[in-house]
């Protein structure tokens, strides 16, 4: 059993320690908002975040984050209010939309640190998230606007 | 893909879902997850519902419920259609909620597409606008019988504002929802013909750019379910070990570590492979790994290595003695070539190129007796519905599909192979459902990639330069013969898809196609844009070779090529002044391309600068002008746009997929290069609707035109360097240079 605490509430988990926590979040608590897109962190469909970090949950076992904080795209507002999901809507940026959990939530770090990132700070914060409708210019221009709206 | 076999029998046997009689006005069901549903108003279908006709359902309350036949995979179509009945209805678009359709493709299937679900080619706005915009002028129709009953007045003395029949005269209305609860349907039902459908200047909602996508919503937080989400109760798991090389089958299965894992409850022995059932994802997934299975080594796809049949394929191109099967023939090409002045004969290429959507292959299935359920986010829910069937040796209708969202789709969710699994290892546990996830290594390794194809292309110019022949021999294997037979054999050999894009509307007096088929057994299949992906890519470089040696702009002589042709002009004109062609740039070319392909006129300029020393090209911004006939949705064109130029350049720069004795040498994003943030080019749009226009395909229509800007813009960066083998890697733009 793995205790950690999952969008605010504090739970456990009964699976092998190794198991991907992509795996844990998707089938075991079926929160489905991460993906999974490439099981090698090469894509950042899956990206949630440990204690605020921007993480790959397809390379992050369950062992990693016993007592420790996982935020998903379930758990980034109740309501879809953060300003980068506002921004996403107003920009329409997703098409087929499987990545934008990971983009989003890849941003949101980008954001809690550095809340008026240039073009350049995005594209080098945003370059390990690929989305394969090629919706990049809506998510530099929904960034942007999330950080002058914010 | 573009069938050129459009039965019009089906077409018009859909006429008949406009009932003719007043018997309706039942509940419906709408499949199985309920989360299949979006837009305003939540609510579910109930006894009592008004349902004049198969595609629209209101409420007493007023929501109206609108069925999307065609599927989404990020193209839009979830709304445009849905948008379109509204806009005839004359409904409240912020009263609408969509619904997935369910499989039934008798009632659902497209017009335009063989009557089928099968969402692909850019066909679903054109194959379904015509009946659907029908189905909301009737129901329109309907709701005003309905009124002048409540009303007793006159039907021809009302009329409609949004969501409400109203009678000026008496300044009194009813909203729809009050007239659905209360209302006894006509018999026989008013009938709507296209006398009925607003005029163009009354549209709303049609070419509005406040009208959003009803499926964004819920993929900003989330709540969206693709194919991959769907959890079911006593859900079981399942993977597949497939073969390493195509047509391969296992021949000993040592299961016992796989059999170990906690977790795992079977191991299903499959014709094409082995099946691992579990308890847990992580299980099966686990086990696969620890299967040792000896194949069989028999495929003749092991003589296939896709760099040696290239440059097979490009000799049976150049030799002119073989015969291909005429794809168009337009006076005698040939001929006129052998008396021109000047020839211009080159060959262009291209090389194997993966799907690679960023959800993979997955599909959900339960088998109960001879009945079979699925939920999967397939392209092609009848042809679901077949394949499934044959597994258990059952009849189609007994086979139900859900579909879901598709996260990506690209040609790739028409295929059936992860449909086939799921049923397969359904069939194992009968009563629980199984779900089925490939690995990405297995959706690259075991995809069905766009031919690998050359094309031999012979101009002849006269004395002043103007064209007098065109000959285009394109040599690949076929995509049809292998997903639909009948339609191959009936057009002789020919392949409509692999050969898509190669007719052209440029003036030329004479114009030859030819088709010239390398059956050699790799599965191959369709792809975003499928074969106008290469065969714009030789046509558009090749017309800047000819201005090249003509002396002449290549936007003039586009211009020249388009006469009498106003709206393709009009976007090459459009874009030419967007980038301004004439302003020379430090160090960067400029380059065009246009293509007419899927209905809609798409002229793009690419600004590209390029690094001599290590051959890497930079893409640094793409403007597009895009004539779609009719703008539905303009914000949305516009990211159907973004769309294609992004994956249009990552694919003209990156994407190769090398096949080596049968064994595909990619298998993930490490080794299948697409395109990421910083190699994306700015991109500069603009919609330019012709009114009166059909309406145009959208979809895929922003790809063709990419590829050929940015070689284009190489060339004139370069002094005439021609890049003429997709994708345009370092190495070939450093030989290109040196040669």
């Amino acid at each position: 059993m793995t205790a950690f605490t999952m969008n605010g509430r504090a739970i456990d988990v009964v699976a092998e320690p190794d198991t991907p926590l992509l795996w844990v979040i998707r089938e075991h608590l079926k929160l489905t908002g991460t993906k999974f897109g490439c099981g090698i962190a090469q894509c950042g469909a899956c990206t949630v975040h440990v204690d605020g970090e921007p993480t790959r949950s397809c390379q992050t076992f369950l062992q990693d984050v016993a007592g420790r904080e996982v935020t998903t795209i379930e758990g980034l507002s109740g309501d879809s209010s953060h300003p980068l999901q506002k921004a996403w809507i107003a920009e329409q940026v997703p098409q087929c939309g499987y990545c934008q959990s990971g983009q989003i939530m890849q941003a949101a770090a980008l954001l809690a640190t550095t809340p008026n990132p240039t073009r350049e700070q995005i594209i080098d914060h945003m370059d390990g998230n690929i989305c394969r409708c090629g919706t990049y210019v809506r998510i530099i221009s929904a960034i942007q606007r999330a950080a002058s709206e914010g | 893909m573009t069938l050129t076999q459009r039965p019009q029998s089906r077409a018009l046997s859909r006429r008949s879902f406009l009932v003719t009689t007043g018997s309706l006005g039942i509940a419906v069901a709408f499949g199985s997850l309920p989360d299949l549903t979006y837009g305003a108003t939540p609510a579910t279908a109930a006894a009592g519902d008004f349902r004049p006709n198969a595609w629209i359902t209101i409420a007493a309350n007023g929501t109206v419920s609108i069925i999307a036949p065609a599927v989404e995979m990020g193209q839009g179509i979830m709304t445009t259609l849905p948008l379109l009945v509204a806009e005839e209805l004359d409904a409240d678009w912020n009263r609408v909620r969509v619904v997935q359709a369910p499989s039934d493709a008798e009632t659902y299937g497209n017009p335009g597409f063989y009557g089928i679900q099968l969402t692909g080619g850019s066909e679903s706005t054109r194959g379904y606008n015509g009946l659907l915009r029908l189905a909301g002028a009737q129901t329109r129709l309907i709701l005003m019988a309905g009124a002048a009953s409540l009303l007793n007045v006159p039907a021809g003395e009302l009329t409609t504002e949004p969501h409400r029949v109203v009678h000026p005269s008496s300044d009194r209305g009813l909203d729809y929802g009050e007239i659905a609860a209360r209302v006894v349907l006509p018999d026989p039902l008013p009938q709507a013909t296209e006398a009925d459908l607003k005029p163009r200047d009354k549209w709303r909602y049609v070419g509005s750019r406040s009208i959003q996508r009803v499926d964004v919503p819920s993929k900003v937080n989330g709540a969206a379910v693709y194919g991959i989400d769907v959890q079911l109760a006593d859900m079981l798991y399942g993977a597949v070990l497939r073969a390493p090389v195509q047509d391969e089958r296992p021949e000993t299965i040592d299961d016992a570590a796989a059999r170990n894992v906690p977790g795992v409850t079977h191991i299903v022995p499959l014709s094409y492979g082995v099946g691992i059932i579990g308890e847990t994802v992580e299980a099966t997934r686990r086990a696969k790994d620890l299967l040792n299975v000896t194949w069989s080594t028999t495929s003749r796809v092991r003589n296939y290595t896709s760099q040696r049949l290239l440059d097979e394929y490009r000799a049976v191109g150049r030799d002119l003695g073989q015969q291909g099967v005429a794809a168009h023939t337009d006076g005698d090409a040939e001929a006129a070539i052998a008396g021109a002045a000047t020839v211009i004969e080159v060959d262009y290429m291209s090389d194997h190129v993966a799907h690679a959507t960023m959800e993979p292959m997955n599909a959900t299935a339960l088998v109960t007796g001879d009945s079979i359920e699925i939920w999967a986010p397939t392209q092609g829910p009848t042809g679901t519905q077949g394949f499934a069937a044959a597994v258990i040796g059952t009849t189609p209708d007994k086979v139900k599909v859900n579909t879901t969202l598709l996260g990506g789709g690209f040609g790739r969710k028409a295929e059936a192979d992860f449909i086939i699994d799921a049923v397969s290892l359904a069939k194992a546990v009968e009563g629980r459902p199984v779900k089925v996830i490939w690995s990405r290594e297995d959706d690259i390794r075991h995809d069905k990639f766009r031919p690998l194809e050359t094309q031999h292309v012979k101009v002849g110019l006269d004395a002043e330069g103007n064209i007098v022949g065109w000959r285009h021999r394109i040599v690949a294997d076929s995509i049809f013969a292998r997903t639909l037979p009948p339609v191959f054999a009936e057009a002789g050999g020919h392949d409509d898809v692999v050969t898509e894009g190669a007719k052209f509307n440029y003036s030329v007096p004479a114009h030859q196609i030819e088709y010239l088929r390398q059956d050699n057994g790799l599965a191959i299949g369709f792809w975003f844009a499928v074969g106008v992906g290469y065969t714009r890519f030789a046509i558009e470089c090749v017309v800047d070779e000819i201005a090249a040696a003509r002396g002449m702009d290549p936007v003039a002589l586009r211009l020249e090529l388009l006469r009498d042709q106003p709206r393709a002009q009009k976007v090459v004109e459009t874009v030419a002044r967007m980038a301004e062609w004439d302003r020379a740039r430090d160090g960067r070319g400029l380059g065009i391309a246009y293509s007419d392909a899927f209905g809609s006129h798409c002229a793009q300029v690419a600004e590209v600068s390029l690094n001599r020393e290590t051959g890497e090209i930079r893409v640094h911004k793409v403007w597009c002008a895009i004539d779609p006939g009719v703008a539905i949705q303009p914000l949305h064109i516009e990211a159907m746009m973004i769309a294609g130029i992004t994956g249009g350049t990552g694919h003209a720069l990156f994407e190769q997929i090398n096949v080596v004795d049968g064994e595909v040498q990619e298998a993930n994003f490490d080794t299948y290069r697409v395109i990421r943030m910083s190699e994306a080019p700015e991109i500069e749009v603009a919609v330019v609707p012709t009114p009166g226009s059909p309406f145009g395909g959208i979809g895929q229509a922003g790809l063709p035109p990419t590829g050929p800007a940015i070689a284009n813009a190489v060339a004139r960066l370069t002094g005439g360097v021609r890049l003429r083998h997709y994708p345009f890697l370092p190495d070939r733009v450093k030989a290109a240079l040196n040669s």
